[in-house]
């Protein structure tokens, strides 16, 4: 049966081009792949191949005729022993249509929402001890690694020298070569071996010297563990950790002192928690591990020597997602996270000696935010004022306080008050560096213009 | 479909010459991945393809010669240029090509596209669109095979245009040290998009850039599936035995542009003519077989049974819906 050969479109948006050149003519055998003519417009020039083999037959569109609908038969295929005044039998029908509906604009509600959980209590785990943050991840990997064969830990000094901020102390010892790998100083290299080898279903804990080097490879976090499960329609999955110090330190310059948990909270696709206290860190530490997902784990290099106490239980894991009441208030609510969670609670207890209750929220995981806890405590208090050592633009204070506009502006008595650290790169000198990050007074001061 | 009337491998392994099952065999798949891609074109054409499409007419014989001598388990992931990888791999044509067009039948419902596709069940890995970052994710299929302490290799296709990217000589470097058991197969096809390869890389002999890490380079005729076959025979060989990486220069030619939209002013006609009228590895092979005393009618069978599964492929593609608004917001993240 005779085909047509119909205009083809050289993009999704062309519409309309010129025949330029006829590279064969009536009577010509044609086989799949030969190319039969060219096609123009005003930005590009392609080739019209064959699709079927057949003899050319009636040309419907000479060439150097201009604006040819896409679509239009411009040719006929003729089939074995078929006559050149022979036509299609029948138009091709709908199917040759785009079936492209574009809605007008995005649907209004931006995702399924969740239904509302009411607040549960924290589990009481019983008895606890003081340790450091530092002592409470390495005690969560060396449980993880010994809970699960496919576990394993990979970075930069992990192994023989135990780790270049000792997290990882003594893990080699206990698990030996194959489970606690160093690696070169190549991010983007063992971070891809890393997520590649989580597609297949192990569970790589990939430790970064600071966060800041992740940004080495942030194409291979963001576009290959975060968007594989998506792109797949869910056949694979990338169970890996991306852990190591984020923010400021203490006098190591713009390039080593940055927040990252705005950028990898702003992706669908993965998990991002920030740990204040030990507990924080050794339970969703633990948690991170075995989740199926990607989750970026944000510590802290000042936090790492700190001491809290922790639970002993052997059982002891924190829900991600969950964020944590530290300080009960009723005059303002003070969202915080990492570090800036106990320059908040200092900041409560000064305002505390002038008559104002602040409650102190611990946001622990980033992405998803709990904005249950935050928006039921601004239903109490009226009044928010967040904080974060990070810059203010586009930060987590703006997303918190978006989100307690949405769920709660009519509590609201104040507009929501942002401390942040300051919009510049951080400085080097000391009384400049101590100038760009957030202290207890700018959150009192914070505090006191909502309250 | 296309299992059913596949003729199969038939032996005679490491030998250069194909058996006649095998050449056959060869000569199918190849057959269907370049009438799988006109027809891929024509409906793009016909705007139900949208967005990027990179077609792999020319570069049929990598791909086959290659997977002729995987084994079950063995994983495989390459560039945005797959469609011919997932075929050789065994993957559905229909489930390809439903993809390509956006529908609920597309290996990812979808939401993947041409470039993004995926297939637990015949380790394919994907289909990734940024230049390169497929090569240390290959790695890690590499390194999960060996920390399992499997014999599995994972064979890492990308490009000459990737073949310069840092991550490519961080991925050498991590295969080498640990001894990964890593197929680099890097398919020079000559043009870079719309830049030669001459005008973009300094090393002229590609085959050779994992010599400052030990890894053994070879360099092969990309054009004849022979050679391929029995190169990748030699190359898996050595991985599997656990002496670690090869790297697998392919010669090979893509007839098409870089993508749907691409103008093809940077190359002549000419020299694509030439390719094709006296290269053309399909061609090659079908001499072989009539040369072999094969009756032209087998060969025109094997063509109808092709145009039967691409056809059906198409029609698929076109007849199955698109996604349910609700898949917007599944697969996001693993629900546990």
């Amino acid at each position: 049966m005779a085909t047509e050969i119909l205009m083809p479109a050289l993009s999704p948006t062309m519409k309309e081009g010129k025949v330029a050149r006829w590279l064969r003519k009536p009577g010509d055998a044609i086989t799949a792949g030969d190319v039969i003519a060219e096609i123009e417009t005003d930005k590009a020039t392609m080739e019209v191949e064959a699709v079927d083999e057949g003899t050319l037959g009636q040309i419907l569109v000479p060439e150097g005729t201009e604006n040819v609908a896409v679509n239009t038969p411009i040719a006929v295929l003729l089939a074995e022993g078929e006559d050149a005044s022979a036509m299609p039998a029948a138009a091709p029908t709908a199917a040759a249509k785009p079936a492209v509906a574009q809605p007008s604009c995005a649907p209004s509600v931006a995702a399924p929402a969740a239904a509302p959980v009411a607040p549960q209590p924290e589990k009481d785990w019983g008895e606890t001890t003081e340790i450091t943050v530092r002592e409470a991840l390495r005690d969560a990997m060396a449980a993880e690694l010994a809970r699960d064969e496919d576990v394993f830990l990979i970075g930069e000094e992990v192994a023989q020298y135990q780790g270049a901020y000792k997290v990882s102390q003594g893990l080699l010892d206990q698990f030996g070569e194959k489970r606690v790998i160093d690696t070169p100083i190549t991010e983007q290299g063992f971070t891809g071996m890393a997520i590649g080898a989580a597609l297949t279903g192990l569970k790589p804990i990939v430790e970064f010297m600071t966060m800041n080097f992740a940004m080495q490879a942030i194409d291979q976090i963001i576009n290959s563990a975060a968007k594989t499960r998506y792109m797949s329609g869910g056949q694979m999955s990338c169970p890996i950790v991306f852990r190591g110090p984020n923010g400021a330190a203490a006098r190591v310059g713009a390039q080593h002192s940055q927040c990252y948990a705005s950028w990898y909270g702003h992706v669908p696709g993965l998990k991002v928690v920030a740990p204040w206290s030990a507990a924080d860190a050794k339970g969703l530490l633990r948690a991170a591990i075995r989740d199926p997902n990607p989750v970026v784990f944000l510590e802290n290099e000042i936090l790492y020597g700190q001491r809290f106490s922790c639970p002993v239980d052997e059982d002891f894991i924190l829900p991600i997602g969950k964020a944590k009441v530290e300080r009960e208030g009723r005059d303002v609510t003070i969202v915080a996270f990492s570090i800036m969670v106990g320059v908040a609670l200092e900041a409560a207890a000064k305002l505390a000696e002038q008559g104002i209750e602040a409650e102190v929220i611990n946001l622990r995981t980033i992405r998803p935010l709990d904005t249950q806890t935050v928006v039921d405590s601004v239903k109490k208090t009226s009044r928010l004022v967040t904080v974060e050592e990070g810059w203010p633009f586009a930060g987590i204070g703006a997303e918190v306080a978006m989100q307690v506009i949405e769920h709660a502006f009519d509590y609201l008595d104040a507009p929501p008050v942002r401390v942040a650290g300051a919009d510049v790169p951080m400085p080097f000198a000391a009384n400049l560096e101590k100038l760009a990050l957030p202290n207890t007074d700018w959150i009192i001061n914070a505090v006191r213009q909502v309250v | 479909m296309s299992n059913e009337t596949d003729p199969g491998l038939g032996g005679g392994h490491n030998s250069r010459a194909m058996t006649e099952a095998d050449l056959k065999h060869a000569y199918y798949q190849m057959v269907l991945i370049r009438r799988f891609e006109e027809r891929s074109g024509q409906l793009y054409g016909m705007g139900l393809i949208g967005g990027f499409c990179h077609l792999y007419i020319g570069q049929e014989a990598v791909v086959v010669g290659i997977q002729m001598e995987l084994k079950q388990g063995d994983k495989i992931i390459t560039s945005y240029r797959d469609h011919g990888q997932m075929l050789a791999a065994g993957m559905d044509p229909r489930g390809v090509m439903a993809e390509l067009t956006g529908r609920e039948g597309g290996y990812s419902h979808g939401k993947g596209g041409s470039m993004h596709m995926f297939s637990s069940e015949k380790h394919f890995y994907g289909g990734h669109g940024i230049v390169g970052a497929q090569v240390s994710l290959g790695i890690g299929l590499a390194f999960a095979n060996k920390y399992r302490g499997t014999d599995e290799v994972s064979v890492t296709y990308y490009g000459e245009g990737a073949a310069n990217q840092g991550q490519v000589y961080e991925s050498f470097n991590l295969a080498a040290l640990h001894k990964l058991p890593c197929l680099f197969v890097l398919e020079n096809n000559r043009y870079g998009m719309g830049t030669s390869v001459e005008r973009a890389s300094a090393s002229k002999a590609l085959w050779r850039n994992g010599e400052p890490w030990g890894i053994p380079g070879m360099y092969v005729d990309g054009m004849d599936v022979q050679a391929v076959r029995a190169a990748a025979a030699e190359a898996v060989a050595h991985c599997r035995a656990g002496k670690g990486p090869v790297l697998l220069e392919v010669d090979t030619y893509r007839y098409r542009g870089h993508s749907m939209s691409d103008p093809a002013k940077y190359r002549q006609r000419s020299e694509v003519d030439e390719i094709r009228k006296n290269q053309d590895p399909i061609d090659r092979v079908r001499r072989e077989l009539l040369a072999m005393g094969v009756d032209e009618h087998e060969l025109k069978a094997m063509d109808e049974q092709v145009k039967a599964v691409v056809t059906d492929a198409a029609a698929f593609a076109q007849a199955s819906p698109e996604p349910d608004p609700s898949e917007l917001w599944t697969d996001i993240l693993v629900e546990s």
